[in-house]
């Protein structure tokens, strides 16, 4: 929200010298402490990886366990809810808190391993075609154009249908596909650090066109390839929820939200806390990884505010 | 302007093309398409049947030419479950999918259009805040879940709405708020984004200076300006909207292209997949087409480049 005047914004590279190196990192530490979305972003996500990482400690049971005396247990706020089990139980009776628990391990694993797949895919393109240009653009815009064209819940829909489903398969399948944002903004961040002089200056004292890309323009878009990784690891969590609660994306018994969605569906006339609970849970999620996402993107670029 | 037309449909063309042979691999994707289409537990000698009737054991490239030739002579092939020409079964439920679209698009105007410029005219304020909050929510909010919230209230609660089916208006009410809501906070971004520059505009101060009323200056001045963006989004959208439409056509059983295409996913009937998949994306290459033509018709800068 409040932005201070000496920057050490990578892409405008202020000139002006801002003292020590402690000082200089003070700066950008208050400035991150200034900057309410993103703290309050990365506070929410961290809260959820902490969750995620140590899901069997924090978890009252497993939570594959099926107890059919416990079905349909409501959370504890409800009348007939039992501390036992803080969230209730499902329709086979396992514990639901565990299985959120567990669950957002699921949809972190996605959007994470989505996000650096088609990130690798993606910045190689747009890379490759905001340096070289002529051919090599016009070649990465018709892919790109290609795969805009092609609506992707159906194909990978189809695509995990037709290879049979799995956490795994989803996973590429998505990372296979959601390479056009990376691609595109990377293509023009790539046109922007290209003119610059310390990649003439790399150019001209020898270095090969890899080590340019990777030493020089890399390390230079990094903030915005940042802001697009959240982006898409948080369509790609959305995305793949969307899936499994189509019923082609994780497997049962595995807890991912979507599934755990699509699985109460049956049930949401009785017990609508089944299906609102995931739903929040992923809700949550999305809002942290959006909020961080713009966050970082107000802290990399604090010129442009709109 | 004749040569950018040019250029623009081959384009076009390319890319449409492209996408067919894509579509057309997906069903080679597990190395045997015969294996895929039979299904589980099929014995070898229903999978050599299949192997033959479809023509899978003809080169590849002679059996993409042999479907994409008998596409362009309109003729679309035989869906496997539905026992029935793919032709009419696809375009018989192109309305209410492109219907769905329309609408959704509709709702997402009406709910960012006012917040887009409320959110501009009181920048920072904490109206801009609750506009802003209302469209990370929209962002946050994964879609079946809403359209579950929204049948849980106007269809159980409240008894207002049919929960499926498409039969009449009232069934494309829930879809469409779930879609458009989905979609909105994209547009409001934008719109508040080009009325905050456009409000900063010398020909604004003018206009305010000549005394006109503030909602002349803001509706017919400003908000004019800053939707122009809008319709190259829209068209966009549009397209997204088409395609998006699976996951919300089958909650709500709307009997449209995605529900169709879910169906035909879940039954194994790919020769159906493949046509719908083919003729979203065509669409949407139609859509921005048209959409590029009338930016380079509108401004002449483009079509010049």
């Amino acid at each position: 929200m409040i932005m201070s005047s000496a920057t050490n914004n990578s892409i405008a590279h202020s000139p002006k010298p801002v003292g020590s190196q402690a000082s200089r990192r003070r700066t950008v530490w208050q400035r991150i402490q200034q900057n309410k979305a993103l703290t309050i972003g990365c506070g929410l996500l961290l809260f959820i990886i902490v969750i995620a990482i140590f899901a069997p400690l924090f978890s009252p049971f497993d939570p594959y366990v099926q107890d059919l005396a416990y079905r349909t247990v409501p959370p504890v706020w409800f009348e007939k809810g039992t501390w036992l089990h803080p969230l209730g139980t499902d329709q086979l009776g396992r514990d639901y808190l565990s299985r959120l628990f567990y669950g957002a391990r699921i949809s972190l694993l996605i959007g994470i391993s989505v996000a650096c797949i088609s990130g690798l895919i993606g910045t190689t393109m747009g890379m490759l075609a905001g340096y070289f240009g002529g051919r090599a653009d016009m070649l990465v815009s018709f892919l790109v154009t290609t795969r805009l064209s092609m609506p992707v819940i159906l194909v990978a829909l189809a695509t995990v249908a037709i290879i049979g489903s799995s956490l795994w398969v989803v996973i590429l399948v998505l990372g296979l596909l959601k390479w056009d944002r990376f691609a595109v903004v990377m293509r023009s961040a790539t046109q922007q650090v290209r003119s610059m002089e310390y990649v003439a200056a790399a150019q001209s004292a020898g270095a090969s066109t890899f080590r340019i890309l990777m030493t020089e323009v890399l390390p230079n878009v990094m903030p915005q390839l940042i802001v697009i990784a959240t982006l898409e690891a948080a369509s790609a969590i959305l995305l793949e929820a969307a899936l499994s609660f189509l019923g082609l994306g994780v497997q049962p018994p595995l807890p991912s939200w979507g599934l755990m969605i699509s699985e109460a569906k049956a049930y949401m006339f009785f017990s609508f806390w089944l299906i609102a609970i995931p739903g929040t849970a992923l809700a949550i999620l999305i809002f942290a990884i959006n909020l961080a996402g713009d966050g970082l993107h107000q802290l990399f670029s604090p010129d442009e505010r709109a | 302007m004749i040569g950018y037309l040019f250029k623009r449909l081959g384009l076009a063309l390319l890319v449409a093309l492209t996408v067919s042979i894509i579509a057309y691999l997906l069903l080679h994707l597990t190395g045997d398409p015969a294996v895929a289409l039979a299904g589980e537990g099929a014995s070898d000698a229903d999978i050599a049947m299949v192997r033959q009737t479809y023509g899978f054991d003809r080169p590849l490239l002679v059996q993409y030419g042999d479907w994409l030739w008998q596409i362009i002579r309109g003729d679309l092939g035989t869906s496997v479950y539905f026992k029935t020409a793919v032709a009419p079964l696809v375009f018989s439920k192109l309305e209410t999918t492109l219907l769905l679209a329309v609408y959704s698009l509709g709702v997402a105007l009406v709910i960012s259009i006012p917040l887009g410029v409320l959110a501009a005219l009181y920048k920072n304020s904490w109206i801009d805040r609750l506009c802003l909050a209302i469209a990370v929510l929209g962002q946050a909010l994964p879609n079946f879940f809403f359209a579950l919230i929204l049948i849980m209230l106007f269809s159980i609660s409240w008894r207002m709405l049919p929960v499926s089916g498409s039969g009449t208006w009232q069934h494309f009410v829930m879809p469409a708020i779930a879609l458009g809501y989905y979609v909105a906070p994209a547009f409001m971004r934008l719109i508040r984004a080009g009325m905050i520059e456009v409000l900063g505009a010398d020909y604004i101060r003018t206009a305010r200076a000549k005394g006109l009323s503030p909602s002349t200056v803001i509706f017919k001045h400003a908000l004019r300006n800053a939707i122009v963006p809008v319709v190259a989004l829209a068209a966009v959208q549009l397209g997204f909207l088409l395609g998006g439409s699976v996951v919300i056509e089958t909650i709500f059983a709307l009997d449209g292209l995605g529900y169709l295409a879910y169906q035909s996913i879940t039954f194994k009937d790919f020769p159906v997949t493949q046509i719908i998949v083919l003729l979203l994306s065509v669409i949407y290459i139609l859509l921005t087409l048209a959409s590029d033509i009338a930016n380079a018709w509108l401004d002449p800068r483009i079509r010049v480049a």
